[in-house]
């Protein structure tokens, strides 16, 4: 008959299902297979744009799609469902084996097998003459416990025997390796909360203070506190670029960029310091990555009495990989009308056969500004937050460039152009003009490059924890549990008859080899203790318990 | 020849791996040729029981459980019989020597392997970094280490009868890769300049090395799992079986399903130990590349795929009901998106790792 369950009968029932080995398994499986959809579909946090290009592309099943969280894969309620279980699993299941565990770990080796020729790698030897079977086991179980053994003794009538038992440390090994893998999800869950990350743009000479608001973008963590920000000026001193000329298979290919950059903690002294791509600048709490670069032309915009209504050296979006760069100007004050200015710039300018400018080189070899010049009403009065990347067009009149009929600007490192309406004066201004004149134009443009800056306190515990899953893995799997028996008996013309033999507790691939090995090494101990008359060594009171350990 | 010059070098790298083609698909037939033997073999030893039926029940000497009378009978004839390896559990139901025609593969494949050693060396140094930085250097450096750890673990076990699929396997991909991927040798970007792309790299070729053999062994071990089951049932008669039709007859001389799955194992979780490494030494890197340890990037995603799957076949090897064929099955997936991730996520898919060089 079926015992009724109760409430609590239910419960340890659905617990004993969900930390079962099978459930694990499922839920291992069931995560592999939950993590596939967000590689075919692109994802938010990890490329925005192509969603709100998939949303274009596909507008009928993009809302679907939302719908089910499938552009959020990582952080949607049935991802975390299934790994959420799985770690409460993986919790119930390791608790009671960590019980257990301590508990294998004071008990002592099991009673000597009556048989042990059906166990593994079981060989027999025959002791040398005149050792009795007492001193045999004696000597077996020191050869034993020297070899990282626990043993137990037990001695009968005609019969002595050691019982063996090592590689706790794979127990030991699997279990860390479970309880690091909670560390790090823990530390991954709740870690990125206590930190922030910002981005940044500095052309080369400009200063950044990190505070919030010089940043160009800010994301701060759930749990980040803005008034921590540790106020270190940062500043760009110089960017280096170089690119393939030697292989013309690469030609162009970038080889190298380094930041040279200051950085000055409040009141502290100024510190040299570099950022490359793949090394990081890791210092006042923060680390700062290098993401990306480009250029900077000067540019200057003087209204027709003279004054400068503009100067500045603006950051160009590189737009493919000869940098050809795509830039916005915008001066809302001080000439007749708001202007607006699209601009590209190419580094080392060339024509196409239809006549459009291109750049057939990153390096600034030829370079040349073209601005499309735009008036009317910027929108900047609104209130709106605008982007200083992008000018929105419909509420203002182009006036060169285009379908005006007017040829765009086209200027040359420290040349100016006259604008349209007489509104003013337009200039690029030249960093270097002594070698520009001399046709190196290589330091005429500055650069600019983009930082990220990140501080995340938790990373160090990441990696703590990665590296004991990794050691509990490696001992977990590959440290032999073993049990071992040495059973010497004394036959009834006084010799003594040795048996070995030896059981796998998991996967032992050395197990008949070492029994072979204990064997050999055994036999010849007794050969070199051979002369010594022996005496029974009485055995140990702790060697006579006859614990049997439960598994 | 001046070996300073990257094209020339370059050209000799092509010419040695070319060569290490011919040589891989020279070794190719001759495994071909001694599974074929076996099968014969077997053939022959079926063919000597149906004259003396019902002889006596063999001797235990080559018997193993799941095989018949039949199959154990110890054969005496041509081949030598001998033990496949001292290394390895002797429960082949015929157990069988090494044919000329093994020995002659195995001897092509370490020529083969010297000429693709060869070639990646020259690569390497025409290019002057590690050969391993786009989809080409990947193919042809991965698959050297597939053939390495072959080699080496021949050394300790006898899994020669594994060579048809691994020079098979190396020589589509390293075919494809030639053909399909092949680019100009090119300076190293700013985001490849790091340690970390040799750790991680050659860590993840030497962990798909494991995996490939994992991967043909549990192959092996359905199919030997199946036989065993016809033997059982007693569906295996000389003619008519599946196994039959597909000239599998050769599986009576290669290992018990049960020794295939052990030996998948120890392979699968050095593997595993390796890819573990893998994750974490990319997500080290990621960290000092973009800024982040972990972004779902789908190079990352695939990665973090693979190694959940073979987590759950280590654990399918612990679950009740799992053992055996399940649990070979799911090794089987695992090593297909080991080439998904390679082949396919690659060339195909958007995300930051865009190292293809295509
Ligand atoms: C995030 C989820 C999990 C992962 C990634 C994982 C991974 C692994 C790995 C890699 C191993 C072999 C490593 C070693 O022996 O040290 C292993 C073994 C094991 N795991 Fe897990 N595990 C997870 C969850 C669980 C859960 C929920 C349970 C319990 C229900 C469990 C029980 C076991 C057991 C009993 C073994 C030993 C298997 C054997 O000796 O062959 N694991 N696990």
């Amino acid at each position: 008959m079926q015992p009724k369950l109760g409430i609590t009968g239910w419960l340890r029932w659905f617990w004993r299902q969900l930390t079962s080995m099978r459930t694990a398994l499922f839920l291992l499986l069931m995560l592999a297979i939950a993590a596939i959809p967000g590689s075919l579909v692109p994802q938010r946090t990890s490329d925005p744009n192509g969603v709100t290009q998939y949303f274009i592309d596909h507008p009928d099943l993009a809302p679907v799609l939302d719908t089910v969280q499938a552009f959020d894969v990582y952080s949607s309620a049935w991802f975390s469902a299934i790994y959420l279980l799985l770690f409460i699993s993986l919790i119930g299941c390791v608790i009671p084996r960590t019980k257990h565990h301590f508990q294998a770990l004071r008990a002592k080796p099991p009673t000597t097998p009556a048989r042990l020729a059906r166990l593994s790698g079981f060989t027999t030897r025959d002791a040398p003459a005149h050792t009795d079977a007492a001193t045999a086991i004696t000597h077996a179980r020191t050869l034993l416990k020297s070899s990282g053994y626990r043993v137990a003794r037990f001695d009968a009538a005609s019969e002595s025997s050691v019982s063996a038992e090592r590689g706790y440390l794979r127990e030991t090994g699997n279990l860390l390796f479970h309880a690091a893998l909670v560390g790090v999800l823990i530390t991954v869950g709740f870690g990125g909360g206590y930190g922030f990350s910002g981005q940044r743009v500095l052309v080369e000479g400009q200063t950044f203070v990190n505070t919030l608001l010089a940043y160009d973008s800010f994301n701060p963590g759930r749990f980040f506190d803005d008034a921590t920000l540790d106020p270190y000026t940062l500043n760009l001193d110089d960017f280096a670029v170089s690119y393939e000329q030697q292989n013309l298979q690469a030609y162009g290919q970038p080889i190298d960029f380094t930041a040279d950059v200051t950085v000055t903690p409040k009141g502290g002294a100024a510190d040299p310091g570099v950022v490359k791509v793949n090394a990081p600048l890791r210092t006042n709490g923060t680390n700062i990555y290098l993401l990306g670069n480009g250029y900077a032309p000067t540019i200057t915009v003087t209204a027709p009495d003279g004054t400068v209504v503009f100067s500045d050296s603006v950051p160009f979006l590189p737009q493919d990989a000869n940098l050809t760069s795509l830039g916005i100007v915008k001066v809302p004050d001080g000439l007749a009308e708001q202007l607006g200015m699209i601009g590209f710039f190419y580094p080392t300018q060339d024509k196409m056969a239809s006549g459009a400018n291109f750049s057939s080189y990153p390096d600034l070899e030829y370079p040349l500004l073209t601005l499309n010049v735009y008036t009317g009403d910027l929108g900047l009065d609104d209130g709106v937050p605008t982007s200083v990347y992008a000018l929105t067009t419909d509420t203002l009149t182009q006036q060169t460039g285009g379908a005006t009929g007017v040829d765009s600007i086209e200027l040359k490192p420290g040349a100016s152009a006259e604008l349209p309406n007489g509104l003013g004066t337009v200039s690029f201004v030249d960093n270097d003009p002594a070698a520009s004149a001399a046709g190196d134009f290589s330091q005429s443009v500055s650069r600019f490059a983009s930082f990220d800056i990140h501080h995340d306190p938790t990373q160090v515990w990441l990696i703590s924890f990665s590296a004991l899953v990794l050691f509990g893995l490696f001992t977990g799997l590959l440290v032999p549990r073993r049990r071992v028996w040495v059973k010497a008996s004394t036959r009834p013309d006084g010799s003594v008859h040795l048996e070995y033999a030896g059981l796998a507790r998991g996967d032992d691939p050395a197990l008949e080899a070492a029994v072979t090995a204990m064997a050999d090494r055994h036999l010849k101990l007794l050969k070199t203790h051979q002369p010594v008359v022996a005496t029974p060594e009485s055995p140990r009171r702790d060697d006579l318990g006859l614990h049997r350990e439960s598994d | 020849m001046n070996l300073t010059d990257p094209a020339l070098l370059n050209s000799y790298s092509l010419y040695a791996l070319y060569s290490a083609m011919a040589v891989y698909a020279l070794a190719f037939i001759a495994f071909a040729v001694d599974l074929a033997r076996r099968s014969s073999a077997v053939d022959a030893i079926e063919a000597a029981d149906l004259v003396e039926v019902d002889a006596a029940p063999a001797s235990g000497a080559a018997a193993s459980a799941g095989s018949t009378r039949t199959l154990a009978r110890p054969a005496l004839k041509q081949p030598v019989l001998r033990r496949i390896s001292a290394r390895m559990d002797n429960d082949a139901a015929l157990p069988y020597g090494r044919s000329s025609s093994l020995r002659v593969g195995v001897a092509l494949t370490v020529l083969a392997w010297a000429l693709h050693l060869a070639a990646t060396i020259m690569r390497g140094f025409a290019a002057n970094r590690v050969p391993w930085a786009n989809m080409y250097e990947f193919a042809m450096t991965g698959t050297l280490l597939i053939m390495t750890v072959f080699l080496i673990v021949l050394i300790r076990s006898d899994l020669r009868f594994l060579g048809t699929f691994v020079t098979g396997l190396v020589l589509v991909l390293l075919g494809v890769a030639a053909l399909q991927f092949y680019v100009e040798v090119a300076p190293l970007p700013p985001a490849l300049q790091s340690a970390w792309l040799v750790i991680h790299v050659f860590v993840a070729s030497l962990a798909t090395g494991m995996f490939a053999l994992g991967f043909a062994l549990s192959t092996v071990q359905l199919l030997q799992f199946r036989r065993e089951n016809h033997v059982l049932e007693g569906t295996a008669a000389p003619r008519g079986a599946v196994s039959s039709a597909l000239r599998l007859r050769f599986l009576a001389t290669l290992p018990s399903s049960a020794t295939l799955e052990n030996l998948a194992y120890r392979i699968n979780i050095i593997g595993f130990i390796l890819w573990t490494f893998t994750l974490m030494a990319g997500s080290i890197w990621a960290e000092q590349a973009w800024g982040r340890y972990w972004g779902w990037d789908t190079k990352e995603v695939w990665t973090f795929i693979i190694w959940v799957i073979y987590a759950g076949y280590i654990h399918a090897r612990a679950t009740r009901g799992w053992r055996g064929s399940r649990s070979a099955w799911l090794a089987i997936i695992g090593f297909s998106a080991v080439m998904f991730n390679f082949g396919i996520v690659n060339v195909f898919f958007k995300g930051l790792h865009a190292y293809s060089g295509l």
